[in-house]
């Protein structure tokens, strides 16, 4: 009846066989990150460093180096200026130099005599270091509560097995934007840590997805090896895997090219977040249940258990 | 035909017309919503960088506040000791060896004497944790003293600072005339100032870095006429030494100005005045004790005694806080002042004198000012997006599962519609990433119906009958759409309960999304889904 079958189902995908690919392909993703974070670091903005941005609207296309010498020969450091949107927006900022209550202030005077008058200003910010120390370290606690509350969730439905597996993909998920923000060196926003967590909550809504039919299947099929069972599972689940992954990547797509500067600019981590939260419920945490002993009951044939399925469905609610 | 019990249809119609009821006022025009019942005016507060304003973030220097109200106690401590014959060196207030907290440190002439000195120091104040020990193992004969005060005392303290910072930053930004300023307390050290439609905070800044400054003053009963005219001119005649001053006074939510001809003179300097409590006189009623300096209650003494029987008047920034009258004369510098306080006055009053004599420097770590075009062009930019994620997911919806995807998008309305009004009545506000987070939440709300749509296409292939196949797609992935949202939930309440700022606020956009999904995914599609299949035998489903 569908008009549309770009999700087809009756896969037999052996995404257990897979593993050494995905594996390969996660490895890499992490040991990048690592690389990459001992190198280059992270581009925190300046929310976290403290700092000044001006966002400012001009009369007219600003001449952009000319605005970058009137501005650096102020004596404030590193300036740095980027247009966009309608050319006459120009974003600056400043990097924070002293703490002093009077050095704040004379910055914000001074680099606003040197715009001039005929400037609307969109956006003023003014950040202290320590406001950006806060951040880091609230964001990093609130994080890792988090990850550990849902881990005693899980360990608590399901059996520890699914737990330390949902948590090593997290984990591999969270570092994996984190790279895509140091490889790529976009900078580091109190948004991005909205996003690693937007990230981290769609892929476990995603793994538990899976462990669930992994749960259902080791009832139902009691005989059935490990290894087929979970790719069993994978691919009976992939259609929703791949059509709620399409869904909300169509919302964010909208908010990457819609949702305007800020917005935007909170997405793109997202639109990232998504597919490798997609990648690592399927291609990560359900085959690393192979190496766990996951308990299984005591065996009947699967065939008792195909036939219960239709049997709990009628009942007694249905009538025809 | 699906049979829904019938109390589950009448509580969903019910949720359902709710939510249109309270999102309403977010949809029509402001005049219209002054028209509705007070309880249905409740709208989604913009955030600041949507609706523009400043947002600024102050500190409170805690310790040294701390460090004067030790200064302040130096005279205590002094007057004690000498009134033991205890001698002293080197008596001042330092930073203690930890470097973190200041105490009075003194060293001791007469070692001998540690013993005594203790008891009499222990003696003054219960809050008080005193000290004396050798100096090192070496000199056991140079004995050292350390008063500090105990944990508790500077927790209480610092409470009580935050309180009193609280109350002069929003006398300040009364004082700028700023519409509904928003102010509250952060962490244990913080004031958030939030300011709507202000685009250059310069005037409120400037104002906040004045010092409450808190004089003690006579009042010039020789003036007969003390009213002042609109133009803010006193109206009869006022001598040269005496100005006319307003005396606000705030019953309930009344504020009612009298005027008071108060002397230029400062008799007493705020400075002076160490501490300020709730106390209650004689006869059980509140009252606000005041306790000065030693040099302060001598000439508050004094004063007393000029002016016994006179109404004199206290007076912070310009502004006559309280005007009673001498009763007695006042002679060690512990004064109360009792009248027809309630409670809640009595600590307003003793709020604003500790303001006076403790004025707590404020610094300000962050500011953040959006004009409104941006704020405007952010709202803009943002209900294009999400209408335009709406568009794409429900088109999604229906070319995969034809007229179930319908179904799906009909929940997804009402998604959005349960959103904002629970938004409303919740009065939260509405930020950046929150508007990200409503176009997410819908992403993911259809999630739900997809788990059940699969699982009634699986069915079906299992070769189960429609309707059979619908009430087990309901039943079995319900174990699965309550374990990975709960999973959400609890990581969102987490988020909240640790979180500040813009991730509190998105945990709670969140946190609403989940609980509203798994409501609209199930109950309500269930309900159109049996609506739809009526009493027809089907043997085939549009999905």
């Amino acid at each position: 009846m569908a008009l549309l079958h770009i999700i087809p189902y009756n896969t037999k995908i052996d995404f257990v066989k897979l593993r050494v690919v995905s594996f390969a392909i996660s490895i890499i993703i992490v040991l990048a990150t690592v690389f990459s974070l001992s190198t280059k670091g992270i581009n925190y903005g300046i929310d976290f460093l403290g700092g000044y941005i001006f966002e400012v609207r001009l009369k007219e296309k600003p001449d952009v180096h000319q605005l970058r010498e009137k501005l650096g020969n102020l004596g404030f450091g590193e300036v740095a200026i980027q247009t966009f949107g309608d050319d006459q927006d120009v974003l600056i900022r400043l990097e924070r130099k002293e703490e002093s209550d009077d050095a704040q202030q004379k910055v914000l005077s001074t680099v606003k005599s040197a715009l001039g008058a005929d400037v609307e200003y969109r956006r003023v910010e003014t950040i202290g270091p320590k406001v950006g120390n806060d951040l880091v370290k609230n964001g990093i606690k609130a994080v890792a509560f988090a990850l550990l509350a849902m881990l005693l969730y899980i360990a608590l439905r399901f059996e520890w097995q699914f737990a330390v597996c949902a948590i090593i993909a997290l984990i591999h998920d969270s570092i994996a934007i984190l790279g895509l923000f140091t490889v790529f060196g976009l900078e580091f926003k109190e948004t991005a840590i909205i996003a690693i967590l937007i990230t981290a909550g769609y892929s476990i809504n995603d793994t538990i997805v899976i462990f669930d039919r992994i749960r259902e299947n080791i009832r139902k099929f009691k005989k059935m090896p490990m290894n087929e069972l979970i790719n069993k599972s994978v691919n009976e689940t992939l259609s929703r895997t791949m059509l709620t992954a399409s869904t909300t990547l169509l919302a964010v797509l909208a908010l990457y090219f819609f949702g305007g500067n800020v917005i935007s600019e909170f997405s793109l981590p997202i639109l990232i977040g998504i597919i490798i939260g997609s990648f690592s419920s399927i291609c990560l945490a359900a085959p690393l249940l192979t190496y766990l002993n996951v308990k299984r009951g005591e065996g009947s044939d699967g065939k008792k258990g195909k036939a219960s399925l239709s049997g709990d469905a009628n009942t007694d609610v249905i009538r025809r | 035909m699906i049979r829904i019990a019938r109390w589950k249809v009448i509580l969903t119609t019910l949720v359902c017309c709710g939510g249109i009821l309270f999102s309403l006022p977010n949809i029509v025009s402001e005049a219209q919503v002054k028209s509705f019942p007070e309880w249905l005016q409740k709208t989604v507060n913009l955030g600041l960088e949507l609706r523009g304003g400043s947002h600024l973030q102050l500190e409170i220097d805690l310790k040294t506040v701390q460090k004067d109200l030790l200064t302040s106690m130096l005279d205590e401590v002094r007057t004690s000791l000498r009134k033991q014959q205890i001698g002293y060196t080197d008596l001042k207030v330092a930073m203690q060896s930890d470097a973190q907290t200041p105490a009075i440190t003194f060293t001791l002439r007469e070692p001998e004497k540690a013993g005594d000195a203790q008891k009499a120091l222990a003696k003054i104040d219960p809050d008080w944790r005193v000290q004396i020990k050798a100096d090192s193992i070496d000199l056991k004969n140079v004995q050292k003293g350390e008063v500090v005060m105990s944990q508790e005392a500077v927790a209480k303290r610092n409470k009580l600072i935050i309180e009193q910072s609280i109350e002069v930053v929003r006398r300040r930004v009364d004082e700028s005339g700023t519409k509904e300023p928003i102010i509250q307390a952060q962490g244990v050290d913080r004031i958030i100032l939030q300011l709507p439609g202000i685009s250059d905070p310069g005037e409120v800044k400037r104002l906040l870095g004045k010092t409450a400054k808190l004089t003690f003053r006579a009042v010039d009963e020789n003036v007969s006429n003390v009213a002042i005219d609109a133009s803010g001119k006193p109206m009869g005649q006022v001598p040269p030494g005496t100005e006319i001053l307003a005396e606000v006074e705030r019953r309930g939510d009344k504020e009612m100005s009298r005027y008071v001809a108060v002397k230029k003179q400062v008799m007493v300097s705020g400075d002076a005045l160490v501490d300020a409590q709730v106390t209650m006189n004689q006869n059980g009623q509140p009252a606000v004790s005041l306790k000065f300096n030693s040099a302060g209650g001598r000439k508050f003494a004094e004063m007393s005694k000029d002016y016994l029987k006179k109404q004199f008047a206290i007076v912070l920034d310009n502004q006559v806080i309280s005007a009673p009258v001498f009763q007695e004369v006042i002679p060690d510098g512990n004064g109360q002042i009792s009248g027809h306080f309630t409670i809640k006055e009595a600590h307003e009053l003793a709020l604003l004198l500790r303001a006076g004599a403790l004025p707590a420097p404020l610094k300000i770590i962050e500011e953040r000012t959006v004009g409104p075009s941006l704020g405007a062009d952010s709202i803009k930019d943002g209900q294009r997006a999400t209408i335009l994620a709406f568009i794409l997911i429900a088109v999604f919806m229906i070319l995969n599962y034809s007229l179930f995807g319908a179904f799906a998008d009909i929940a997804l309305v009402f998604n959005m519609v349960l959103l904002f009004a629970a938004l409303s009545l919740l009065q939260a506000t509405l930020t950046l990433p929150g508007i990200a987070a409503i176009a997410l939440t819908m992403g993911m709300a259809v999630d739900a119906n997809v788990l059940i749509y699969e699982r009634i296409k699986e069915e079906i292939r299992n070769g189960l009958r429609p309707i059979a196949a619908i009430e087990a797609g309901y039943n079995r992935a319900m174990t699965t759409i309550i374990d990975s949202n709960l999973t959400t939930l609890i990581g969102a309440a987490v988020l909240f309960e640790f979180g500040t700022g813009s991730i509190r606020g998105f945990a709670v956009n969140l946190a609403l999304g989940i609980l509203i999904s798994m409501f609209t995914a199930i109950a309500l599609t269930k309900l159109v889904v049996a609506k739809w299949y009526g009493h027809k035998n089907r043997s085939s489903l549009p999905i």
